[in-house]
């Protein structure tokens, strides 16, 4: 109960000869909200991808919430689990893409409902008037019968937002949120993940966006080069940063 | 320099109302227009007016029993191939994008082997299949076997002719789908797998439906392309369209009105899926502006 929601322990990953994870180790507490800085090709997006086994790590382990992730450890060796299991797994785990990954020939209604009803096999009158609630919550209640495309991308990204929490998931994965939006749009979709940082989900946002890591961070982690080399409270890694990296890139970034 | 007359405000709007716009005339067009015409009425001229074409017994045939039947089996024909092609061609197109090495060759080989091989000889193998093997049977390999029939009697004109064309058919298919599958964007698929949904329902719920796009327009070329196809299964003597004109024409010697007759027959069931074919597209596209 007290354990950590997500424990990753020296975790690797290479792309062929591109080593892109080099033994990182991290830990977030639940209720707690992980701000994930770094230069693009530090690894962000691969560690987050770890997270809910969209990417297999090479060597080390995931915990969320205190099981492995995407394996049985037996003995000193980890055997991947079945897909079936895997699937399961992940729908405990809400996934927010950069590029939104709406499904275009769904309604929004449909996008939000797709899985609950699937994936977790619940009733459609329990599911249905969850995605009102939801959508509802990230503003768009009247785009229920809209097409994805017939949005804007801050409202399309509200909708991914909403599909992810429509499986009701212990953990948030956010992967640049606002990085393929108009800078007017980046506001709209930032207000709805504090809102839901305020109601105490367990996050990890991987992001550019400083301002955000200050206001609504718990923690921020720094990662250069496959290593997390900074972790701590914002104030600390943000404003008197022990490493040469974090300082160079946080003062370009500002 | 026009351009720029055309952006700059009128100078004394105050004066009076906003300049008309006068859309430029394209005499060129309206020529080509005319020639076109001309030719048009004399090809309509030429088929009206020549009475070798026979219209009185296009007519009398058109809907000849004899000539119906052949129709409608020539509909059986592309259906029946069409379906299992296709239905083949799914299976082969999720085998060539598998990760397993074997499933990948062995659709590859097959696409190779019967897009290789012409359709009129394929045809003919099947339909002589029992030189090669007389009796067919269902066991294990190399081992002991449960069931057993004589090839005549399996496969007999109307298979050989459905499973000619279907074999063939699912090849092209195979590409086909396996082109549409591709078309798909990435992040789709991870967005199926990030939401946990089971295999099955991401192919057919997801990806499938957004691979139709692609793959309807060329289904409907293989269709259509098929319709027409059927004719060579003539060379089994099987009444279809063709064969059956065929038939009639060497009977009463009206050799073009009964040409004309299948010619119509087949204008007709390639508009019928062409139309089809129009609300099947439109289907698919929703939600895409």
């Amino acid at each position: 109960m007290n354990g950590p929601m997500v424990e990753l322990r020296g975790v690797h990953k290479s792309f062929g000869a591109l080593h892109v994870l080099r033994g990182v180790d991290l830990e977030v507490r639940k209720g707690e909200v992980l701000v994930l800085l770094g230069p693009s090709g530090s690894g962000k997006s691969t560690l987050l991808r770890t997270i809910n086994h969209l990417e297999k790590v090479d060597r080390g382990s995931v915990r969320v919430d205190g099981r492995l992730l995407g394996y049985r450890q037996a003995g000193d060796r980890l055997h991947e689990l079945p897909e079936r299991e895997v699937l399961r797994q992940r729908t405990q785990i809400g996934f927010v893409f950069q590029a939104f990954n709406l499904f275009p020939h769904l309604t929004v209604r449909q996008n939000l409902t797709e899985a609950p009803l699937s994936a977790q096999r619940r009733p459609r009158a329990e599911v249905e008037p969850l995605a009102e609630r939801l959508l509802t919550r990230v503003g768009l209640a009247d785009k229920a019968d809209a097409y994805p495309r017939t949005l804007s991308g801050g409202q399309q990204q509200r909708v991914a937002i909403a599909r992810a929490l429509a499986l009701e998931p212990k953990l948030l994965l956010f992967d640049e949120p606002t990085s393929a939006l108009d800078p007017e749009l980046v506001g709209e979709v930032l207000d709805v993940i504090k809102d839901l940082a305020r109601g105490g989900t367990t996050m990890i946002v991987v992001t550019h966006e400083i301002g955000f890591a200050r206001e609504v961070a718990d923690t921020v982690a720094f990662m250069d080069a496959g290593r997390v080399v900074e972790h701590g409270p914002p104030a600390q890694v943000l404003d008197d940063p022990l490493h040469e990296r974090t300082r160079a890139f946080i003062g370009k970034v500002l | 320099m026009t351009l720029r007359e055309v952006e700059t405000p009128p100078p004394r709007q105050e004066e009076g109302r906003p300049p008309e716009v006068v859309t430029a005339r394209h005499p060129l067009r309206w020529l080509g227009a005319a020639v076109v015409l001309v030719l048009l009425a004399m090809v309509v001229s030429a088929l009206v007016t020549n009475p070798a074409w026979e219209w009185d017994v296009v007519r009398q045939y058109l809907f000849a029993p004899s000539v119906v039947r052949s129709v409608l089996l020539t509909l059986e024909l592309t259906v029946l191939a069409i379906g299992l092609g296709f239905a083949l061609g799914t299976v082969l197109a999720l085998m060539r994008l598998s990760p397993n090495r074997l499933l990948s060759a062995v659709a590859w080989g097959y696409v190779w082997l019967f897009r290789s091989v012409p359709l009129i000889l394929q045809l003919l193998f099947w339909y002589n299949l029992a030189l090669l093997y007389p009796r067919l049977s269902v066991g294990v390999p190399f081992g002991p076997e449960f069931f057993d029939f004589g090839t005549m009697d399996l496969i007999g004109p109307l298979t050989a002719a459905v499973l000619g064309l279907a074999l063939h058919q699912a090849a092209y298919a195979a590409e086909i789908v396996r082109g549409g599958l591709l078309s798909v964007d990435h992040g789709q698929r991870e967005a199926a797998a990030a939401l946990g949904l089971p295999p099955a329902r991401r192919l057919f719920r997801i990806i499938l439906p957004q691979a139709m796009r692609t793959i309807v327009p060329n289904a409907g070329n293989e269709i259509i392309g098929l319709v027409k196809g059927t004719s060579v299964v003539y060379i089994m003597a099987l009444p279809e369209l063709f064969y059956q004109v065929q038939v009639i024409y060497n009977r009463n010697g009206r050799v073009m009105a009964l040409l004309l007759v299948a010619a119509v027959w087949y204008l007709v069931l390639t508009t019928a899926l062409s139309i089809a074919q129009h609300y099947v597209e439109r289907h698919y596209g929703r939600g895409r502006a």
